[in-house]
């Protein structure tokens, strides 16, 4: 079962190209490359960027490239591998990345709502019962949150200055 | 206590929406266990050896009585008629049906309960000193600081896929009684140069595998700083933390690995990125949380307590049941009551539904109808008045929950054990009754003095044995269960980690070997006064290993 690409306005077709670090690049186009390949591949103008990180590869080692990037996707090498969560804020918090972040791996319905919370704004999923569910568009989520984390999509409600509640 | 709002109610039950929902697509088989198994762990269900085990959140280990008299209702309802209390405050429910367990939780929202976060590698519930709010040596309520945690720390998105377990205490007293530096963050309240209030903050304590006591991260954390502090740690230990090895994957390991100074600076540089942001922590916020915690309508001034003296002098076991048993209050006049668990013979912690409706009652009838749980496996009625205290130990001896023994060698924790748990290598409970019934002689006991004994069925030592003067460790030692002797441990200000004495017990001999410690304590002890731990930290363990295992054991 291949991976289909699924974002807050349902499933997409997938315009990004994967590009392996043994591959030349091509000249034009949407391409995703490994950070040891930033250096190269932003000095060709025509190619819309996008990098792919490794578990554990810091969003700090990339900080300097992140102004010609259109994507960073992150790594869930398994759904128990929190620490994608944390980049994801990192990125859009700290270094203000408006581009499009993707999940990767093992990314399952129940944890996608809190990736939307962290900023992941598309999802590669290939898990038969989360797909089936997307289909629905019914996310199992609490629309309700206890701390603020700095996304658009959640607006002020109730007395507590740390409540949220989802916008629209 | 704190109060839901809308907002708090509507979470709660969109919470329950989501778990029926998880647990309908799981016997739909939807989810493979193994993908159930994170799901119901942040909603608190455990497989064990028989059955599900449904732990619910007691934050803070505070309780109303409705409440209690809801979680009667539930043992009586789903279970089988008890529930057991844990050294986390929270309570567990050990017979439940995974098709119960909607209806279980939405019982509980009613009365403003959840079972939310409280296992999963996510920050469990928040623990506290179970007297806050009433002892005497208190400066700052922790409950306080402790709601906003719960508040913050609940469903977080950042921080749900943790290494591992991620446990926060607080006190704000002088008298360590939430064992602070036993957790992955210890909170001690302090009042900064202008009285204002702040955090002393430790990193890195656990338990377990590898018992550690935390360390010092900052001195003083601004108490408007406080949550943007623990996200720079969480994020941190998040970011960082091994996840390679599951026993290596505490905070404590990490702090352990790269040092408290290399952890510093990177929770610092993290700290300074976040504060000030939407973290921050207003005081008319915290005024606000606070009066949740007012302190009860209490008849001002000094009472006189002569009902009280009079009834000791009457009855003696009434009297020794007062001394061993409360605690001194704040307010004049008014006292706080351990009602123990642990009658002799008894499984620690366990309360039958009776028995919780019982202590509800009189709770509502002495003590402003509120309740706490200890960590020490015990019920607490934090504000009642001196003088009610006849009627309290008589309603609570008709109940069978009049055991004065809070502190004493039969005042012990233990963990389910093998007898409940899939994790354990030995029986916990069976342990702890023989002991109880070896020591059941009162006025031994009080000859005794204060000691605590901590029982852990297996390595992960949810019994505290690490922390217990004496701690008893269960082993598998080739399909046999073995017993190991931890000396000098202690959860408080003055914490330390037992020390192995020796080689191993079998269960026919444990009970028999801390027999012979105690008695070997008493042998050696200045006076009376000198307490068992005090007399270890000076004698150290050679006169107790030598009293196991014979002065020859020292030469080999």
């Amino acid at each position: 079962m291949s991976a289909r690409l699924w974002t807050r306005d349902g499933f997409a077709e997938d315009r990004w190209q994967a590009v392996p670090d043994e591959t030349a690049l091509p000249g034009e186009g949407a391409v995703i490359v490994s950070s040891a390949r930033l250096e190269e591949a932003r000095e060709t103008n025509a190619l819309e960027l996008g990098v792919a990180l490794e578990p554990g590869e810091p969003v700090e080692d990339i900080a300097e490239h992140l102004s010609r990037l259109s994507l960073v996707s992150l790594p869930f090498p398994a759904f128990t591998d929190g620490r994608s969560y944390s980049a994801a804020r990192l990125l859009r918090e700290r270094y203000g990345f408006e581009g499009e972040i993707r999940a990767r791996g093992d990314v399952l319905i129940d944890q996608i709502p809190l990736m939307l919370r962290c900023g992941f704004t598309s999802f590669l999923v290939s898990h038969e019962p989360t797909l089936r569910r997307l289909e629905t568009r019914d996310l199992p989520e609490v629309p309700l949150y206890l701390q603020p984390v700095g996304s658009e999509r959640e607006v002020p409600v109730g007395t507590r200055p740390w409540l949220r509640r989802r916008a629209g | 206590m704190y109060r839901y709002d809308e907002f708090d109610a509507e979470f709660v039950n969109d919470r329950v929406a989501q778990f029926s929902d998880q647990v309908r697509r799981r016997i739909a088989g939807e989810l493979t266990e193994e993908q159930f198994k994170p799901l119901r762990l942040m909603n608190g269900v455990y497989l064990q050896l028989h059955a599900y085990m449904l732990r619910i959140a007691i934050p803070y280990g505070t309780l109303s009585s409705t409440q209690m008299r809801k979680l009667a209702h539930i043992a009586r309802t789903y279970d089988k008629g008890y529930g057991h209390f844990t050294t986390r405050q929270n309570l567990q429910f050990n017979w439940p049906s995974l098709e119960d367990i909607p209806a279980i939780l939405q019982e509980l929202a009613e009365v403003e309960m959840h079972a939310i976060q409280t296992s999963g590698n996510c920050i469990r519930n928040t623990t506290a000193d179970h007297l806050a709010g009433a002892s005497a040596d208190e400066h700052a309520d922790p409950r306080v600081y402790a709601e906003i945690i719960r508040q913050w720390s609940s469903l977080h998105p950042e921080f749900s896929f943790l290494p591992r377990k991620f446990k926060v205490a607080v006190t704000g007293a002088s008298t360590d009684r939430a064992a602070i530096r036993a957790h992955d963050i210890g909170l001690e309240i302090r009042r900064g140069e202008n009285r204002q209030i702040g955090f002393r903050i430790f990193v890195g304590g656990g338990l377990g595998r590898t018992p550690m006591l935390g360390k010092e991260i900052r001195d003083f954390v601004e108490e408007r700083d406080l949550l943007a502090y623990l996200e720079a740690i969480l994020r941190v230990y998040n970011r960082w933390g091994r996840r390679d090895n599951k026993y290596k994957a505490r905070i404590k390991i990490l702090v352990h690995e790269r040092g408290i100074e290399s952890i510093r600076e990177e929770v610092e540089a993290e700290f300074a990125e976040i504060r000030g942001g939407a973290l921050d922590l207003p005081q008319e916020e915290r005024q606000r949380i606070a009066r949740y915690f007012a302190p009860p309508p209490f008849e001002e001034g000094p009472i006189d307590a002569a009902r009280l003296t009079e009834a000791m002098a009457k009855d003696p076991a009434f009297a020794v049941w007062v001394e061993r048993n409360t605690h001194a209050h704040k307010q004049p006049g008014y006292t706080s009551v351990t009602i123990s668990l642990k009658p002799i013979g008894g499984v620690p912690g366990d309360a039958k539904a009776d028995q919780m409706d019982s202590v509800a009652d009189i709770a509502d009838r002495f003590a402003f109808g509120e309740i706490r749980v200890s960590h020490e496996q015990n019920l607490i009625l934090p504000h009642v008045k001196k003088n009610d205290l006849p009627e309290i130990y008589a309603a609570l001896a008709e109940a069978k929950l009049a055991t004065g023994n809070r502190g004493l060698v039969t005042d012990i924790i233990a963990c389910p054990g093998l007898d409940y748990c899939a994790l354990a290598n030995a029986r916990s409970i069976p342990i702890a009754q023989r002991l109880s019934e070896r020591f059941a002689d009162i006025e031994r006991q009080r000859e005794i003095g204060d000691v605590s004994i901590k029982i852990s069925g297996c390595i992960n030592a949810c019994g505290h044995h690490h922390v217990g003067h004496i701690g008893i460790l269960g082993v598998d030692r080739k399909g046999e269960e073995f017993y190991q002797i931890t000396l000098g441990g202690a959860p408080g200000e003055d914490a330390s980690i037992g020390e192995i004495v020796g080689k191993g017990f079998s269960a026919d001999e444990v009970v028999d070997a801390v027999e012979t410690l105690v008695d070997t304590y008493i042998r050696l002890r200045t006076d009376p006064k000198e307490s068992f731990l005090t007399a270890y930290r000076r004698l150290g363990e050679a006169p107790f290993r030598d009293a196991l295992y014979g002065e020859a054991s020292r030469a080999a």
